[in-house]
């Protein structure tokens, strides 16, 4: 076997000459499936019947299927069928290219792994020999191998089988809270519709009954049908008639709008970062209005608050701290061949102290270059170039390198350093793991004299849990020390070492690797022996990171805040380095009223220190919270409301507290109080913490949330929140992976929020009212029509009016609208992030909202139907001919209608494309008439187009213009004087900053 | 900027970056108040113009159905007396400015229910009136059936004696009806009846189509003017349509004051279904016939809108606080 020069412990590198293949084409010996991997849903021959399968399964489209099925019954059909089946057909084929397209992409990009992925436990006998499986020899599809020309490799699953697969899917569908409510509108709709075919049923059954029975002269009725059985029929014909109030088009145009304002995010040039040449992203395209409506922001801090770029800053050496810059010229790395020319140290004792050969200050930076996993590529040399998995090892390696202690390389079971300029090779012996439990990691080497050592750095609490008692002294100190760093917010670490027994180690080896092999409770039995081993340590000093805040973070904090956002970091730190960024990025102020302190030990005393802290924000609050009953049916769903407090407070918790604190005895006491604070820093949590806090809040307040961050230990909160945002920066793809929304840089969440989440949802919401008052107010006409033509299900328009009014002549102006329109332009936006408010109290959109639409269009219609009908009562053409009959009647209600609700559109920021297509669809509307209504089409298709002539001669008639005036005008001025008058007795904040930015007084920002 | 390379950087074009130019109206003081004053006086402006021709236009009606309070015709309700013919007398005592036109006008009368069969759907309207004992009925479907066959004659009373008024039956359709939408089918050796052999009348006609208008040949069949006035069916369950014009002789500029008789032959039955039966001369204007209710709802919504702004002048004064903060 060829072994080649470089190797990677991610690979299993077990002798193996008959797997020898390159990396990038593996292939599996054993024939369980094809090799090959479909992520996508469809192929050519499938995606026709599948999809179309698929579409009927969603109620509306199944609904609209039951409608055309109700119009080919002749008693029953009220309408042509093309008036469903045309907009069904287009609905559906818009529908089937939008699934398409993301099928398409889905082969393109994958779906996130979920957080499974990083266990594996398998056992490879090769030889006889067992070989230890584990998730650090197993390379995933999608991941690429960095630093390695060649490895070996054997693929344990491949095809449907691979993890991926078995992966894809289980993330849940996120739905936003508009879908929700829309859902219960549908329903509510559903209700009314079945309502008002009721109503006109029982006005058919009571006209059959005194008129029809006498009108039957004229008009005979059927075999076998009496006024009750005409009633029963009426109903389902008035459903098709009235079908228009669940418009099949709606949940259509919602993705349409939700995708157009997705590319916007994705356009953003200010939320691109040149340095990293990264664009901010919308992976989700179906939640951006809930981005209007955040309430709760869920932060990391590493790597998103601050830069995740680490610098080694200080230390401390048996007791002695190396922190104060005593010269301002750095250190001089000369004596150094290998050292890092981008390197800076201020301190010139330490370098002192090295040349010395202290020997604590040698084993100190000789545990630095070896305890890591960090790979070193040197492609000439002397030219090394460290990949690590997390910035801070990157840093503490570089560190020891810099001083005299150079990482040159890697093999399984050897680490080459150079100390103080003489190469030397230390054995591997076992590599003790770091994990989010452990928090610790531990390397057992066997120095070229053959001595055995145990080199540990981790957490400063664990690893002092297991130090020797001799040291008791030296923590004393080091803690004091420790206790600084975090102060001004550096992340520290802990680092010891032990010298160990030859025999014992042996002996521990053979269990290690029994342990190491076995398939059940691996991960325990190992964690024991790992227990065992780590004791008795002795200290050496600890280390100091700086990570830099990313620019911005505290101005962005500060808006977000004063968009009544409120803003929790979650972070691994400790609680001292947390305090310091809260304090650095503007989220605990000096001028707070107070900041409360949880850490506690026992369950009583967090609820103790959790009662007084909120005790203490508002003494006359009771114990027993008020909870709110979310539904009447969904007896689960509890609400707790939000409480009022004077003055600003500030929550820091720490992971101890917080596991108590998330027990169900203690949660809503836990949420109460952190609720009242403007602010709260949890640390030391867990990423299953973090989730935990993100599904508590998610439980009992009915506030959307937003989590950010940028590892993989963020991956749970993000996908436990509403909305999950990565960053995408030093670690890794797995937060952006399963992320919603992704940019570089956390000082864009205020763009996406304030400027693009604002805009989304004042467009959905917008868009929303116009679409629901258009199919109303359409529908309602028919309705009052109904009272003047027996209820016999007669339409008030014509039926191609019906079949293209939501597709063709209304669809434009809306989507337009709903695409383009600004209350106020971004800029204004940031400077009042006031303007936020309304989004989070749904006040936009809302069952009240709704209530008020279903009004307006009642008035509409009955403005619309009535004002024709008393104008055409009796009256004829100025030639004396016909002007009152159905057809130029349908004619007049149709343009009211049309021309009513194309005014009523509330655009408040019109473009030329807006212009366009509003002037642009009104003209299409009589350039379509006077065709369908020519010589020519009746010529050729006499069925279909029999309002021959309607055109020409209503509509040159003043009176029809007249009256078409007067409708719109009194459909429109109401709600004109309406809103003057609401933004003259209560302006929101909103009619304030557009009323500034017309007098345009505010400042230049 | 200039791009480099394959660059990430999003396009900077207004589109992308949501800059586009656009007009943003607001809804200030300065703009709604006075339009709201404009609006108002323009549609009182309408309005009184609208009124005032409205109120110029004459209009003569008298119920014959001879049930209720109508005494005219009363002679007529038995449906066994026919052929029945009744005289309505009256008389002006102005001249009835010409052009005058003649109606008959029918009350809770539903040609617009939907399985009266308007033309909307003729391939599939035409039942029950398809066939007579598995014979095509020409026209066919209810609203031909029931198509109205009272007949009116206008005489006025010049010294004791009758004086025929002449009836202008002629151009009463639309343009569009007689030219375009009805055909007759194609004559066979010059007869138009024998174009429509192998069909039978509609049950409730006294004639075939094709002899609906003895006088006239070339008004029959599809064509007949009194045909295509009543197939155009109405909106609503109260209607008028165009009967005659009295457009000729001495006529021409209207009925001159005097005494007129009505003779009318009364057959249509509407007494069963409390139908109303009415008939009526009128005149039209640019604004077509009589119709009060839009100068009034113009004159209404006018004076509402210089209500309306000065209510929103007063709320404006008393309430426009230009200087509050955030």
């Amino acid at each position: 076997l060829q072994t080649k020069s470089r190797t990677i412990t991610s690979i299993l590198t077990v002798p193996l000459a008959s797997f020898s293949f390159p990396c990038t084409i593996m292939s599996s010996p054993f024939f369980f499936q094809t090799n090959a991997i479909k992520t996508s849903k469809y192929n050519l021959f499938t995606f026709l019947p599948l999809n179309l399968f698929e579409q009927f399964q969603r109620i509306a489209n199944a609904y609209f299927l039951f409608l055309l099925i109700l119009q080919v019954i002749p008693a029953i059909s009220s309408l042509s069928w093309f008036t469903t089946v045309v907009p069904l057909v287009l609905v559906l084929l818009v529908t089937a290219v939008k699934d398409a397209s993301d099928d398409f992409v889905r082969e393109v990009h994958c779906e996130p792994p979920n957080n499974r992925l990083d266990k594996f436990t398998g056992t490879l006998t090769f030889r006889d020999q067992k070989y230890a499986l584990d998730n650090e020899r197993i390379l995933l599809r999608g991941c690429t191998l960095r630093n390695t020309e060649w490895c070996f490799g054997l693929v344990i699953f491949a095809g449907p089988e691979t993890k991926l697969m078995q992966n894809c899917g289980k993330t849940t569908f996120k739905r936003t809270s508009i879908d929700h409510l829309m859902n219960v509108l549908v329903l509510f709709i559903f209700g009314f519709l079945a309502f008002m075919c009721t109503v006109l049923a029982i006005g058919n059954g009571i006209w059959e009954f005194q008129e029809g029975s006498v009108f039957t002269a004229f008009l005979p009725r059927p075999d076998g049908v009496d006024a009750s059985f005409s009633a029963f029929l009426t109903f389902w014909s008035y459903v098709i008639i009235l079908n228009t109030v669940v418009p099949i088009s709606l949940y259509v145009s919602v993705e349409i709008i939700r995708l157009g304002n997705s590319f916007y995010i994705d356009w953003d040039r200010k939320m691109y970062y040149p340095r990293s040449d990264t664009p901010a992203e919308a992976r989700t395209t179906t939640l951006n209005e809930e981005l209007g409506q955040i309430k709760y922001v869920f932060s990391d801090k590493t790597g998103t608050l601050t830069q995740n770029i680490m610098t080694f800053n200080k230390c401390s050496i048996s007791g002695k701290s190396y922190e104060i810059p005593k010269s301002p010229q750095k250190v001089d790395f000369s004596y150094n061949p290998l050292a890092d020319p981008k390197f800076s140290f201020h301190d010139h004792s330490l370098v002192e102290a090295v040349k010395l050969e202290a020997p604590e200050v040698h084993n100190f930076f000789r545990l630095l270059a070896l305890c890591h996993t960090v790979m070193a590529e040197e492609k000439e040399e002397g030219n090394l170039l460290y990949q690590a998995q997390s910035p801070d090892e990157g840093a503490l390696v570089t560190a020891a390198r810099n001083f005299g202690f150079v990482f040159r390389s890697r093999t399984p079971e050897t680490i080459t350093i150079v100390e103080m300029g003489v190469q030397k090779s230390y054995e591997l012996l076992a590599i003790l793991d770091f994990n989010n439990v452990r928090k610790r990691m531990s390397v057992i080497v066997q120095s070229p004299e053959g001595k055995l050592s145990l080199y540990c750095k981790g957490a400063d609490t664990i690893v002092y849990e297991r130090l020797h008692p001799s040291c008791s002294k030296l923590m004393d100190v080091t803690t004091e020390h420790l206790n600084e760093f975090a102060g001004e917010g550096l992340r520290t670490l802990v680092l010891a070492h032990k010298n160990l027994d030859e025999d014992y180690f042996r002996e521990w080896s053979t269990r290690h690797h029994m342990a190491s092999t076995t398939l059940e409770d691996r991960e325990e039995r190992l964690d024991e022996l790992y227990e065992e081993i780590e004791k008795d340590l002795l200290l050496l000093g600890a280390t100091a990171i700086e990570d830099k805040l990313q620019d911005g973070v505290p101005q962005t904090i500060e808006q977000l805040s004063k968009a009544n956002i409120k803003i929790w970091v979650l972070t691994g730190d400790k609680q001292e380095t947390a305090e310091n960024i809260g304090y650095s990025c503007n989220m605990l102020r000096e001028e707070m009223t107070d900041v409360f302190i949880i850490s506690a030990d026992t369950p009583q005393e967090v609820h103790e220190e959790l009662r007084n802290a909120r005790k203490k924000m508002k003494p006359e609050s009771e114990d027993e919270p008020t909870i709110i009953q979310r539904g009447i049916l969904d007896k689960k769903s509890k609400m707790l409301p939000d409480e009022t407090v004077d003055g600003e407070y500030g929550l820091v918790i720490n992971g101890h507290s917080l596991a108590y604190a998330l027990d169900k005895s203690l949660e809503q006491e836990l949420l109460r109080t952190a609720c009242m604070c403007k602010t709260v820093i949890c640390c030391r949590v867990t990423p299953l913490q973090k989730a935990q806090v993100v599904e508590l809040v998610k439980k009992y307040k009915q506030a959307v949330t937003l989590a950010i961050g940028d590892g993989a230990n963020d991956v749970s909160m993000i996908k436990a929140a509403h909305i999950g945002v990565g960053i995408s920066g030093q670690e890794g793809m797995q937060a952006v992976l399963s992320s919603d929304f992704s940019f570089a840089q956390f000082r864009y969440l205020q763009r996406l929020l304030l400027v693009h989440g604002r805009w989304s949802y004042l467009r959905m919401c917008k868009f929303l009212r116009y679409f629901f008052y258009k199919n109303f107010t359409f529908t309602f006409v028919h309705f009052w029509y109904a009272f003047f033509c027996g209820f016999s299900a007669q339409t008030v328009y014509d039926e191609w009016f019906i079949t293209v009014y939501n597709l063709v002549y209304t669809a434009l102006p809306v989507l337009g609208m709903s695409l383009f329109d600004q209350d106020v332009n971004d800029r204004w936006s940031v400077q009042f992030p006031q303007l936020y408010s309304p989004g989070q109290l749904n006040k936009y959109f809302s069952k009240t909202a709704f209530f008020k639409c279903v009004l307006h269009s009642c008035y509409s219609s009955l403005v619309l139907f009535f004002i024709p009908y008393a104008a055409m009562y009796d009256t004829v053409r100025d030639d004396g001919r016909d002007i009152a009959d159905y057809q130029s009647f349908a004619l007049l209600a149709q343009t009211c209608l049309l021309i009513t609700v194309c005014l009523g559109l509330d655009t408040s920021y019109w473009t030329a494309v807006n212009q366009f297509f509003l002037w642009g669809s009104l003209a299409v509307y009589f350039a379509i008439t006077f065709t369908m209504y020519s010589n020519g089409m009746y010529l050729i298709f006499t069925a279909s187009f029999p309002f021959i002539g309607t055109a020409r001669n209503s509509l040159n008639q003043p009176n029809v213009w007249l009256t078409i005036l007067l409708t719109s005008i009194l459909c429109v001025l109401p709600v004109v004087a309406y809103r003057f008058l609401l933004i003259q007795l209560c302006p929101t904040i909103n009619d304030k900053v557009r009323v500034l930015r017309g007098t345009g007084t505010a400042k230049k920002t | 900027m200039k791009n480099q390379g394959t660059t990430n950087r999003p396009d900077n074009t207004a589109f992308d970056q949501q800059r586009l130019p656009a007009w943003q109206p607001v809804l200030s003081a300065g703009i709604v108040i006075p339009g709201f004053l404009l609006v108002g006086l323009a549609f009182i402006g309408i309005g009184v113009a609208l009124f005032v021709t409205s109120r110029s236009i004459q209009v003569l009606e008298n119920d014959y159905t001879g049930t209720g309070s109508s005494v005219h015709c009363s002679e007529c309700v038995n449906p066994k007396t026919t052929p029945c013919t009744c005289q309505l007398n009256f008389s002006l005592s102005a001249l009835f400015q010409g052009p005058v036109f003649l109606y008959y006008g029918l009350s809770n009368y539903f040609q617009n229910v939907r399985g009266y069969g308007s033309l909307r759907r003729p391939s599939s309207s035409c039942a029950p009136y398809q066939y007579d004992q598995n014979t095509t009925i020409a026209p066919c479907g209810s609203v031909a059936n029931s198509m109205f066959n009272d007949t009116f004659t206008l005489y006025q009373l010049v010294n004791a004696t009758r004086k025929t008024v002449p009836l202008d039956g002629k151009g009463i359709a639309w343009w569009t009806d007689y030219n375009i939408k009805f055909r007759n089918p194609p004559e066979v050796d010059g007869s138009l009846a024998a174009a429509f052999n192998g069909t039978v009348k509609p049950v409730n006609w006294p004639k075939p189509v094709y002899d609906l208008d003895p006088t006239n040949p070339a008004n029959n069949g599809f064509l007949n003017q009194d045909f295509l006035v009543w197939m155009r069916t109405a909106a609503l369950p109260d209607f008028w349509k165009l009967y005659r014009r009295i457009t000729e002789g001495e006529y021409a500029s209207g009925l001159p004051a005097g005494n007129y008789t009505l003779e009318i032959q009364y057959n249509y039955p509407v007494a069963n279904f409390a139908g109303r039966k009415s008939v009526i001369f009128s005149n039209t204007s640019w604004m077509g016939g009589k119709n009060q209710f839009l100068g009034i709802a113009y004159l209404v919504t006018g004076s509402l809108c210089v209500v309306m702004s000065a209510v929103m002048l007063i709320v404006y004064a008393k309430f426009n606080s230009p200087d509050e903060d955030f």
